[in-house]
């Protein structure tokens, strides 16, 4: 709505008549009620001139978009029965019974996924993998057996032929005793895996593991996905994960990442090479995830 | 879309069915009053009193002056659309299940559920003209499916009848001699109860949901399984659009399980699907139950859903639904 105050320069009104006259009638004095479209938009105007407070002639343009709620394509019986007088509960119902309300909600046709990104999401889903598949024979490396390329931990044929791993094994008691004394005394009590012999190192290791080559990407604008991301940065060498923060609400991004990388060099050099590059008119900013100690 | 909220109903729905020029709807629920609604803006027009119990499945006639009910105070009855009137009632000895009026509306197909001792029947009824010359006598009695036969229609020309129950079999009968013409095949058909069953637009095939979280499109003359649309839950209620090749199905867990889940977990929300991809559109929320009903108005444009929450919603396209690609 527009509200332009239009001085009338021509007319012969004066102040002090205006407000002697504050209850008359002055309508006739101004222009008609004029009335635009609606257009093939649906976009209908009405200009109306009005006095304000202050008497001044006032022009409101309201500019309204009709739209129609559903075609009626009525056929004669149908009108006919438009015109039904109502019968039984419904005859004798009250007015303020409100058995028909428009739903306050706005309710949509929830899509499982957006249109047209299907393709590309199957296409995401393979790629990691696939990459890892090329390059990453190497990558699959068992830690059970120390095979390359075969099979991943998880998977591992000789999981149960191989020596337990240390950190989950209670070591002969004569090393450990002082160390784990705490927890074995209290007769098998729970000790949890930090305060276990060696548990310590393998927790910082499991930490490492999953903080390492992690680099944090903020300034991302909202329409970027992990698939966007993870073809910004896998050029500079494989990926293990991509992720972006999304609002769980509304499902936008909230404009930051983090991509990890396998190797540390990878990371050193997509960020030399993405920080404060353009990226969908933003300036991205790509620092390692976590403060490096050195 | 923001749908109309229609709450004339004090119990759940358990049928919906527009008339033939999509102007009225006609809701069933578990109370005892079938009632008619303006299908464009959801107001009422009116009630059908005279039912005692339940009212399972209603049937409007093509000239839009009839209207016949099933219900499970035993009785079918037939009524004047547009005073209210009852014209008859047909008396049984166990409650009436599905109806459907054939084309002509000469004759309508009724079954009655299982009940004391009495097994599962499958009537055909002649229609008279005239109400006051309406009799009772059935035409024809079909016997033998185990169960509830949900629903019962009439197949192309009159011919046939297809019925579907708590068997999970679909069957089609001739309608003259009442002989099982076809069966569907155990292997492909649906596993648990069939709950509801529509023809589309033009006869030419139909669609069933069941409690097995399928529903299943059919062709109506040689009983072959077209496509399979698979769901997360048990179906109560599938409709097709007439001018899209949209399916709708909708379900949600069974009743006594409603209040122990969460209502977005209850998967409350009227599924499409596309016709020939099998592949889900997209969902539409809003009930507070499972669907029981649901009815697509013939001109496409529209479609209305009746819950277990006692309410109907009346959903009018927006445009952009009528340009959704795959």
């Amino acid at each position: 709505m527009a509200v332009d105050s239009l001085r009338a320069p021509q007319s012969k009104l004066r102040w002090g008549e205006l407000d002697e006259d504050d209850g008359e009638d002055l309508d006739f004095l101004l222009p008609p009620k004029i009335v635009e479209g609606p257009d093939e938009n649906g976009v209908k105007r009405v200009i109306e001139y009005r006095f304000n407070e202050d008497g001044n002639k006032v022009k409101v343009t309201t500019t309204t978009r009709v739209r129609k709620l559903a075609r009626a394509r009525l056929s004669k019986r149908a009108m006919e029965r438009r015109s039904w007088s109502k019968f039984g509960d419904a005859a004798h119902e009250d007015a303020g019974s409100r058995l028909t309300m428009v739903s306050t909600e706005e309710i949509v046709l929830e899509r499982p996924r957006a249109p047209g990104s299907q393709a590309e999401e199957v296409k995401v889903a393979g790629d990691p993998l696939a990459a890892m598949g090329k390059s990453g024979a190497v990558l699959m490396v068992c830690r059970t057996c120390g095979k390359r390329g075969d099979h991943w931990t998880s998977k591992c044929p000789y999981k149960d032929l191989a020596p337990q791993v240390d950190g989950f094994v209670d070591k002969p008691p004569t090393e450990t005793s002082a160390s784990s004394g705490a927890g074995k005394g209290a007769g098998g009590a729970y000790v949890p895996p930090s305060m276990r012999a060696g548990g310590e190192r393998s927790g910082t290791e499991m930490r490492r593991r999953n903080d390492e080559n992690s680099v944090r990407v903020t300034n991302l604008s909202e329409d970027t996905r992990e698939p966007d991301l993870l073809e910004l940065f896998r050029a500079f060498g494989p990926v293990t994960r991509v992720y972006v923060a999304v609002d769980q609400k509304t499902g936008m991004s909230r404009g930051f990442g983090f991509v990890n990388f396998v190797s540390k060099e990878d990371a050193e050099r997509a960020i030399n090479k993405l920080n404060g590059y353009g990226y969908d008119n933003l300036i991205l900013r790509v620092e390692w995830a976590t403060p490096r100690p050195n | 879309m923001r749908p109309i909220l229609m709450k004339g109903h004090e119990r759940p729905l358990t049928f919906l069915k527009y008339n033939r020029e999509g102007d009225l709807l006609f809701s069933c629920a578990k109370d005892h009053t079938p009632t008619v609604w303006f299908a464009d803006n959801g107001e009422r027009l009116g009630t059908y009193r005279g039912h005692n119990g339940a009212v399972w499945c209603c049937d409007v006639s093509r000239d839009s002056m009839r209207l016949i009910t099933g219900s499970a105070d035993q009785t079918v009855k037939l009524w004047n659309v547009q005073t209210g009137a009852q014209l008859y009632s047909f008396n049984f000895d166990s409650p009436a299940r599905a109806v459907d009026f054939s084309v002509g509306d000469k004759l309508a197909v009724i079954s009655t559920d299982p009940f004391m001792g009495l097994p599962s029947t499958i009537q055909v009824k002649r229609i008279a003209n005239d109400p006051s010359e309406q009799t009772g006598e059935s035409v024809l009695t079909i016997k033998g499916p185990q169960g509830r036969i949900n629903r019962a229609v009439w197949g192309p020309l009159n011919k046939t009848i297809i019925s579907a129950g708590e068997d999970a079999t679909i069957r089609i009968w001739d309608s003259e001699t009442g002989q099982l013409l076809k069966e569907s095949n155990k292997e492909i058909a649906h596993q648990k109860t069939v709950t509801s069953l529509t023809k589309s637009a033009d006869g030419s095939h139909f669609l069933t949901g069941s409690l097995d979280k399928s529903a299943k499109l059919w062709d109506i003359r040689t009983l072959t399984l077209i496509k399979t649309y698979v769901t997360e839950r048990p179906v109560n209620a599938c409709a097709m659009s007439p001018i899209l090749d949209h399916v709708v199905i909708g379900g949600g867990q069974d009743a006594s399980h409603v209040t122990t889940t969460d209502r977005r977990a209850g998967k409350f929300e009227a599924k499409f699907f596309h016709k020939i991809l099998q592949e889900e559109i997209g969902g539409v929320k809003g009930h507070f139950g499972p669907i029981n009903a649901l009815a697509f108005n013939p001109d496409g444009r529209s479609f209305s859903s009746g819950g277990e929450d006692g309410y109907v919603r009346l959903h009018h396209f927006d445009p952009d639904y009528f340009n959704i690609k795959m």
